[in-house]
């Protein structure tokens, strides 16, 4: 049966607070998920204090003020710092998204709590594996793939079919959205999910691709494709203001319309 | 992970875990089906309400006679039809949902398969047997 409660290992308990900096005027609470697979304990939360008048404004700059001042043990994904790369996703004040977009003030009251991806393997700390997620990617094969023979320049497409991909192609695969997902959280191992079904649609609605139909084929499963439920946390959590959940649904408007 | 591939056990690459077993190449007929039984249930739910509106407080015998009707007859054989059809798949989509015990699931499916024509078939015969009189 699905689980509705957290594995023994990993239940959250105690945690450590750190002093608050000395001499900072102004400081913001911070709760983060730890945990260590080093030293077999249960994961925990540990409190600190960002000293807010020397560091910038978004919950990722805290992080990395943390990282800098007060624990260099504290792991977590980032890169660009723009919303970008996808590699800061993580779950803040309860929602999933990208540290480095959201501001810590905008996160109302008390502390500013940070999870790593909800319903995912955790390799330590704020870091999910998210093995699964990418294999998925894969599996929908997002690339062009074509028969007819590759023209002296480049694919040809109107500008109507390039509007067709507006919504899709910027999708940056940081899994906010497939992670906030019920359906995905008790049956990731077959249903594909938000985003690989969003990039799944991309590939679909390109006018240049020739694999349409064989794309639908391998879409076409009660689990791959139809265990979205429309419950649309995916367009709530995503940071890129994308709508997955409107892509699944175009896609199962095309299988529909190569049956009628 | 499914039963029988599980991640601990499985030295599989991630892609043919994901792959697995293939699409399974069905799932449509259903997501459609639900959706045509649901308008169906929509369409007839007021012709419905008013036939038990008109039901109420009678006896055998005055049930029978507005049932003898072939248009009540036939709205609440279509109903009947269309919700059981609806529940027979909203009830497997649960299943799939939660149930991940493989046989479980099976004999899960199964059952209500079962249960949904045996309802289906209680109820038409029902109808049929007060709207001919017998």
């Amino acid at each position: 049966m699905v689980e509705f409660a957290l594995p023994k290992n990993s239940k959250i308990s105690g945690g450590k607070t750190w002093p608050k900096p000395a001499g900072a005027t102004e400081v913001r609470e911070f709760k983060v998920y730890r945990w260590n697979p080093d030293d077999g304990k249960n994961p925990s939360v540990d409190t600190y204090y960002v000293d807010t008048n020397d560091c910038g404004p978004m919950v990722l700059d805290g992080l990395i003020w943390i990282k800098n001042h007060i624990d260099p043990s504290l792991t977590f994904r980032r890169s660009c710092r723009e919303g970008v790369c996808g590699s800061c996703a993580m779950n803040i004040d309860g929602q999933n998204t990208l540290a480095c977009t959201r501001s810590m003030h905008d996160v109302k009251d008390g502390a500013v709590k940070v999870n790593p991806l909800p319903h995912q393997p955790v390799v330590k700390d704020l870091v999910p594996d998210l093995t699964n997620f990418y294999a998925q990617y894969a599996s929908v094969e997002p690339w062009l793939k074509t028969t007819s023979p590759t023209p002296q320049k480049e694919w040809r497409q109107t500008h109507e079919d390039r509007e067709k991909l507006d919504g899709l192609y910027e999708c940056i695969l940081c899994a906010c959205c497939s992670t906030s997902c019920p359906s995905y959280w008790w049956n990731s191992d077959r249903y594909l999910g938000p985003a690989a079904l969003l990039q799944a649609n991309r590939w679909v609605s390109d006018s240049r691709d020739e694999a349409t139909g064989e794309r639908l084929d391998n879409l076409e499963d009660p689990f791959r494709l139809y265990r979205c439920h429309t419950i649309m946390n995916c367009a709530k959590a995503c940071p890129k203001g994308l709508n997955p959940a409107e892509a699944i649904a175009e896609l199962k408007l095309k299988m529909v319309e190569r049956q009628i | 992970m499914s039963a029988t591939d599980t991640p601990k056990r499985s030295m599989r690459t991630p892609l043919g875990r994901v792959r697995n077993l293939g699409a399974a190449h069905s799932g449509t007929s259903d997501f459609w089906r639900q959706r045509i039984t649901g308008v169906a249930m929509t369409l007839l739910m007021i012709p419905v309400l008013v036939i038990i509106m008109m039901l109420l407080g009678r006896n055998q015998v005055g049930a029978a006679q507005i049932l003898s009707s072939i248009p009540v007859a036939v709205i609440l054989l279509l109903f009947i039809f269309a919700s059981a059809w609806h529940m027979k798949i909203g009830m497997q989509v649960v299943i799939e949902d939660y149930v991940h015990n493989e046989k479980l699931k099976l004999v899960s499916v199964m059952l209500n398969n079962f249960f949904s024509v045996a309802v289906a078939l209680a109820s038409t015969y029902a109808i049929l047997k007060l709207s001919s009189g017998v």
